[in-house]
């Protein structure tokens, strides 16, 4: 049984039909990724996922226990956390005070420590300026924030919406490795990302995503071999 | 540097249409009347010739350097410009009589404005503008220290002029009806008097600066001894708590009402601060809770037939109860503008605020809320004997539910609901995405809120003995909203100071009732501008309207 099973979900934003049936599994373990065009309904199936939309239709599980029923704020608990599109920091709160709403649903206070300690390792800059306001930081580093606030609330599936959005290259890059080791240390990854080859690269799996639709799946490698993948989103001729 | 003669003027100029609009509107005459220092200086040459000042200091400011006698020049133009429009004023009542249409454009205000001597005395009007501008752009030019000390001094003798209600009050209770005579003729200050206390304020502070900046910086920038630091604020609490204590034998009856009337929008700000300041919810309706709470202090404890409580609740018993249903209602108007946001928040709040209103109103309702006669005979408090029928008392129970409150406030501030709010205040998504319930949030928000303002309208209800529904109109709703952002969102010092500034000063100022609303109005556009973040801002706030300012290390990506 596959960790997270949404099964052919139908989500609306009033009367647009945004998701026409979307059907996708993660796997413990795996990164999985999202691709497709603007609009094809990767931040849709996100949010439905972490429960800020809700589908009118289809099934959303984890670990076997349906959660499409169940309101945003308690998938925390689940073991979902998610770095929205846009990092959503919240600005006018401290680092570290952004950091420690990550671990707002938690009561153990040592455990918190270590953990900010875990994430201040993963991005020595966000140490730095940890008592700065995190409204001032770079786009950057409030990339590093908005994931080690999700990183915070120890999630077993971490969702991750566009987190190379208005980066410099190189910054990417380091978003990107900083992925791949959460995964190592046993996160579970789903990824939305415009820039597929680099979503690609570092996935297992893809899903290729095209007005609401999903019309192809396969391993990552695969998929970036894929002809009509490489014309639509590599700019490969 | 080359002076910039279309700045100058147009500084001038905004200062002319400002002091033309005054004296048409009949300010200045109505402020003549009011003198300040001796029978020399009245409110009137305050407003009229401050405002020159101001045209001759802004226009020098505008120009950033230069040297003194460039400052002077300026603001000897924009001064001289700002008297123009008044200027052609005055030639034109001489021809043209405008009573008819402009009522307050009559003689006594040509008198006002020309010293009594007809078209002759506009040169002297011209002379004494072009003199204040002059000494406002001198004003700009000279060194900072002796700007501070002279800017202190000159603000503390117009305030306490303009405030001599206040100081002859305190004056009286403290040493005695003789004692005012010393320093007051009837409300103006005397002019011996003035001049020596605008040279004892210019004096303490031009040492107080020099004696700061004449401390070794080393010392000046080492954080404070913790003990001491402690030791100080510790004093400083005892000091405030001490005069807030006493406050009713300095300041007698009257400004112990006027106390009152802060105390109660203290209440308010706060409860609402809770609501705006904290989760960011903008209510525009949140006179309800204060009508609720009345209501129900009213209908509990009357002793008229529309008593609810069948003679067994006073108001101790009442007062709980009010309270209760205050933060019921709080949670139940909550409900349905849960999954609204800002302006839409705003426009149902505030018709639900009106709602609330008319239906007191109502004679639909009148057979349980009186309607338009409303509730009379509310009994005044009592306890051990000791009843609270004066101002004086009635300051105190005030004073108690102000400081619960604000204890309460700062208590919450610091606490995970607290956190919850900013969070939720600043991203309610992302909020929800970190497993805070933003359901549960807003409606606490929502009910606290309304838990305060409930307990200052039971108070107020037992405090005027009767309640009518005109009593619950927005303004209050409006006057608590602004009070909050004057004194800075979010800020519980900024509330009481907020609450003071707009509402005690006001009192103070009864003479010029009908100018209130001109004057509150400049007062917030000005405050807007310059200082968005309130008087006494809350941190956060100050971080984010100065993000900008913050001197930030290179980047090195």
């Amino acid at each position: 049984m596959a960790m997270l099973e949404v099964h052919d979900i139908h989500t609306y934003y009033g009367n647009i039909h945004a998701l026409k049936g979307i059907s996708l599994e993660v796997n413990q373990g795996e990164i999985v990724t999202l691709i497709g065009a603007n609009g094809a309904g990767k931040t849709t199936t996100l949010r439905t996922i972490s429960g800020l939309l809700r589908p009118r239709q289809g099934t959303i599980t984890l670990n076997g226990e349906l959660i499409s029923e169940l309101p945003a704020h308690e998938l925390v608990y689940k073991g979902i956390a998610m770095v929205p599109e846009g990092r959503g920091v919240f600005a006018k709160m401290s680092v570290q005070e952004n950091l420690e709403m990550g671990a707002y649903h938690r009561n153990d206070k040592a455990v918190i420590t270590s953990d900010l300690e875990y994430v201040f390792g993963l991005f020595p800059r966000l140490k730095e300026r940890r008592r700065q306001v995190s409204g001032t930081l770079s786009g950057g580093e409030q990339q590093m924030l908005a994931t080690g606030r999700a990183l915070m609330s120890k999630p077993t599936l971490l969702l991750m919406d566009e987190p190379s959005m208005g980066l410099a290259p190189i910054l990417v890059e380091g978003i990107f490795d900083t992925i791949q080791a959460i995964n190592k240390e046993g996160t579970t990854v789903l990824l939305v990302e415009q820039n597929a080859l680099m979503a690609l690269s570092i996935a297992h799996r893809g899903y290729v995503l095209q007005t609401g639709q999903i019309v192809l799946t396969d391993k990552a490698d695969k998929l970036k071999k894929d002809p009509t993948v490489q014309k639509a989103y590599l700019g490969v001729d | 540097m080359k002076i910039n003669w279309k700045t100058t003027l147009r500084y001038g100029l905004i200062g002319g249409v400002s002091a033309l609009y005054f004296s048409m509107i009949g300010m200045v005459e109505l402020f003549a009347g009011r003198n300040l220092i001796g029978t020399t200086v009245n409110m009137g040459h305050l407003l009229l010739y401050g405002g020159m000042l101001a045209a001759g200091l802004l226009a020098a400011r505008a120009h950033h350097q230069g040297k003194l006698a460039q400052h002077a020049v300026i603001g000897l133009v924009a001064g001289l410009s700002a008297a123009i429009p008044t200027a052609l004023l005055v030639i034109l009542h001489e021809f043209i009589p405008m009573q008819d249409v402009f009522v307050s454009v009559n003689n006594a205000l040509i008198r006002f404005l020309t010293f009594e001597r007809g078209l002759p005395g506009l040169l002297q009007f011209f002379l004494a503008s072009g003199l204040l501008g002059l000494l406002g752009g001198l004003f700009d030019g000279i060194p900072t220290d002796y700007r501070r000390a002279v800017g202190t001094g000159l603000a503390g003798v117009a305030i306490v002029a303009v405030f001599s209600d206040l100081v002859t009050q305190v004056l009286t209770n403290l040493f005695g009806r003789a004692s005012v005579n010393i320093f007051f003729v009837s409300k103006a200050l005397k002019p011996v008097i003035a001049l020596v206390l605008l040279l004892a304020i210019a004096a303490f502070v031009f040492m107080r600066d020099r004696r700061k900046a004449n401390a070794p910086a080393a010392v000046a920038a080492a954080p404070l001894d913790k003990r001491a630091a402690l030791r100080k604020q510790v004093i400083l609490f005892v000091i405030i708590g001490a005069l807030l204590a006493i406050a009713p034998w300095i300041l007698g009856s009257f400004l112990s009402q006027v106390l009152f009337e802060v105390g109660r929008f203290v209440l308010l700000g706060l409860g609402l601060n809770i609501v705006v300041g904290y989760a960011g919810l903008l209510d525009l309706g949140y006179v309800a809770f204060f009508a609720f709470g009345a209501y129900t202090m009213g209908l509990l404890t009357t002793t008229t037939n529309l008593n609810l409580g069948g003679g067994v609740f006073n108001f101790w018993l009442a007062l709980p109860i009010a309270v209760l249903v205050s933060v019921l209602f709080g949670v139940l108007l909550g409900f349905p503008v849960l999954s609204l946001r800002g302006d839409y928040l705003a426009i149902v709040t505030l018709g639900f605020g009106e709602i609330i209103r008319i239906l007191a109103l109502s004679d639909w309702l009148k057979p349980i809320m009186g309607g338009a006669q409303g509730v009379l005979f509310i009994p005044t408090p009592e306890i051990f004997g000791i009843v609270f029928d004066s101002p004086e008392s009635m300051y105190y129970l005030v004073l108690a539910a102000a400081l619960v409150a604000a204890f309460v406030s700062i208590r919450l501030r610091d606490s995970r609901l607290g956190r919850q709010w900013m969070a939720m205040r600043e991203d309610e998504d992302v909020a929800e995405a970190m497993g805070i319930n933003t359901v549960q949030t807003k409606l606490l928000a929502f009910a606290i809120g309304a838990g305060f303002s409930g307990l200052g309208g039971a108070i107020f209800a037992a405090r005027l003995g009767n309640i009518f529904p005109h009593s619950f109109n927005l303004l209050i709703s409006i006057n608590a909203l602004s009070l909050i952002i004057v004194g800075g969102l979010g800020s519980i010092p900024g509330v009481i100071v907020g609450a003071i500034a707009l509402v005690g000063l006001p009192e103070l100022l009864r003479e010029f009732q009908e100018y209130r609303l001109l004057i509150y109005g400049i007062l917030l556009i000005v405050m807007m501008l310059n200082r968005p973040e309130g008087f006494l801002p809350a941190e956060v706030f100050k971080r984010e309207l100065h993000a900008g300012e913050i001197t930030e290390p290179a980047e090195v990506e």
